[in-house]
């Protein structure tokens, strides 16, 4: 813990452009916690990966199933049904693109909008704050298929009047609902970690509840949470492939009817580069952040 | 007779089971200033906490200008505008400049065009010494800079009574003077504050009245010669004694 009133906080700027890292991150690692390798060490690390991956990879090539005629070589590793299918998998998979971009807008306000509820007083809001609760714990307890099934149905079933009954608005709600119960929780982590003086300050000047939280408790709560916030987009993005339950045709459906079609799996390989291809420097950046944030958190002393 | 600045009545204030504050009565002039002074827990921060109505009061009466403020039916943001309070932690807004910092309540609360407020902050910042610090993030400034910011931004308001509570007992003893400066310059020019204090020495050049707190009661009142050299109380006397030895006066 540093003095008192020194949060912890994100400087504006870019990384590398903190103030409190001059010599860059290299300099910061501790010797006595395990950082500090040498250029001998690197190379130990960089032939023992090379060497176990190595290893892996005859031992597929050489099992019995690989290379026999209708064996995995020819049903997930064909050339020319990778060529052929990765086209039109990659023009299912902007409906993917679709789903999730307008999913994640969706989920952003709503559950921006359900963690402020729960931080509000108790008493007149107590009705407010219990709803927003429950609704957390009941959709972080429901399988995201079954709620993308029990709505993209049901709901279109029902037959009302100016509710539509596209398939894309139902697997977008569902998506919304319950990827909505994870970031309120998070949006709520990063409200509940503002130190209460904060507040007080804010309200002492003379400033409304909902403008002290706009102003001073969210922009520093939501600086907090970005990269458990990406995490659950990223999770997002995946699950995004459930909606192929639907009849949706976007990219695992556009998959699975290749795959179909030519008695041939290589589809499914295809549809998890482009995966890969989004996912993983998504992944890499949060990993990034995270370990920034604990960096700095470690160097400045500033708990 | 006119109202006076403040005026509290038989005050009461638990926390749980604690009684904090259990009958407070004090009353603070125009121009005046009132240090308050007593050992830790004996209720002054939640006393200056009351009178800004960032506690809930379980009994009493708060007036300001004469008009009660604790009443239910007040409203509080617009009492909260007229009050300032600097506390011991600064408890700036990390995430916004020193200038923001300044003028996000007359902004805000005031709705005054941010031209203006601008204005009105770099004034005051080149007052109390920071006007080449308007630009930077409080975690890049000192204690004693960064609590001067905090004394700032409760000006920026313009309130008509100041309360500060405890605001050198987090600073570096070689930043504690010029914080204390920046208080008995705004002392001088007649600001009304209530002060909580355990720098004993300054209580006695800028108070017009020091009260002693002991145990959630004020047990002795009076202008500031007389309290610490004849005091009343054994209380009192006891406390005084061991801020002594302690050498803090």
């Amino acid at each position: 813990m540093g003095s008192p009133g020194k949060e912890a906080y994100f400087p504006r700027g870019k990384p590398g452009m903190d103030p409190r890292f001059p010599l860059g991150p290299g300099n910061r690692r501790s010797r006595i916690l395990g950082g500090g390798e040498g250029s001998r060490s690197v190379w130990v690390a960089v032939v023992s990966t090379l060497l176990f991956f190595a290893v892996v990879a005859i031992l597929i090539v050489n099992s019995p199933g690989w290379s026999a005629p209708g064996g995995v070589r020819q049903l997930f590793f064909d050339r020319e049904q990778f060529m052929s299918s990765l086209p039109k998998i990659l023009g299912k998979f902007w409906r993917n693109v679709f789903i999730f971009c307008i999913a994640e807008v969706c989920v952003l306000t709503f559950s921006l909008l359900l963690a402020v509820m729960r931080s509000l007083p108790r008493g007149v809001f107590t009705p407010l704050r219990v709803l927003s609760s429950s609704y957390t714990i009941l959709f972080r307890g429901l399988p995201t298929i079954l709620v993308i099934a029990i709505l993209g149905f049901g709901m279109p079933a029902l037959e009302l009047q100016g509710v539509p009954n596209s398939d894309y608005f139902w697997a977008i709600i569902a998506l919304v609902l319950v990827y909505s119960a994870y970031v309120t929780e998070v949006y709520r982590a990063g409200i509940e970690s503002i130190h209460p003086s904060q507040m007080a300050a804010a309200r002492s000047l003379g400033l409304t509840r909902g403008q002290a939280m706009r102003h001073v408790i969210l922009p520093q709560a939501v600086r907090r949470v970005v990269p458990p916030l990406l995490n659950d987009f990223i999770g997002l993005q995946k699950d995004s492939a459930l909606v192929a339950f639907l009849g949706l045709t976007e990219g695992l459906r556009q998959a699975q009817i290749t795959a179909a079609t030519n008695f041939n799996f290589t589809p499914y390989l295809a549809l998890a580069l482009v995966y890969v291809v989004i996912t993983v420097p998504q992944v890499l950046l949060v990993d990034r952040m995270i370990e920034r944030d604990q960096r700095k958190r470690l160097a400045g002393g500033v708990a | 007779m006119t109202d006076s600045t403040l005026r509290i009545e038989g005050l009461h204030k638990r926390f749980e089971e604690l009684e904090v504050l259990s009958g407070i009565d004090l009353e603070v002039d125009d121009h005046e200033v009132i240090c308050l002074i007593g050992a830790s827990g004996s209720g002054k921060s939640t006393l200056l906490r009351c009178i800004d109505l960032l506690e809930e009061i379980d009994q009493g009466r708060i007036l300001l200008e004469g008009r009660d403020i604790t009443s239910p039916d007040i409203d509080r943001n617009e009492v909260r505008r007229r009050i300032g309070i600097v506390f011991q932690a600064f408890n700036l807004f990390p995430h916004m400049t020193v200038r923001e910092n300044v003028t996000l309540g007359p902004r805000k609360a005031l709705r005054m065009p941010p031209a203006e407020a601008s204005e009105r902050a770099d004034g005051l910042l080149a007052r109390f010494g920071l006007a080449d610090k308007a630009d930077e993030y409080p975690d890049r400034l000192s204690g004693g800079q960064q609590q001067r910011v905090a004394i700032v931004r409760a000006l920026a308001m313009q309130p008509d009574i100041l309360l500060l509570d405890e605001v050198t007992s987090a600073l570096d003893p070689v930043l504690v003077a010029e914080v204390l400066d920046a208080i008995r310059e705004l002392a001088e020019q007649g600001m009304t504050m209530v002060i909580a204090t355990h720098e004993m020495g300054f209580a006695r050049d800028v108070a017009h009245r020091v009260a002693f707190l002991h145990e959630g009661k004020i047990l002795e009142e009076g202008e500031p010669h007389r309290m610490f050299s004849e005091p009343e109380e054994p209380q009192t006397r006891l406390f005084l004694d061991r801020i002594i030895a302690a050498g803090r006066m």
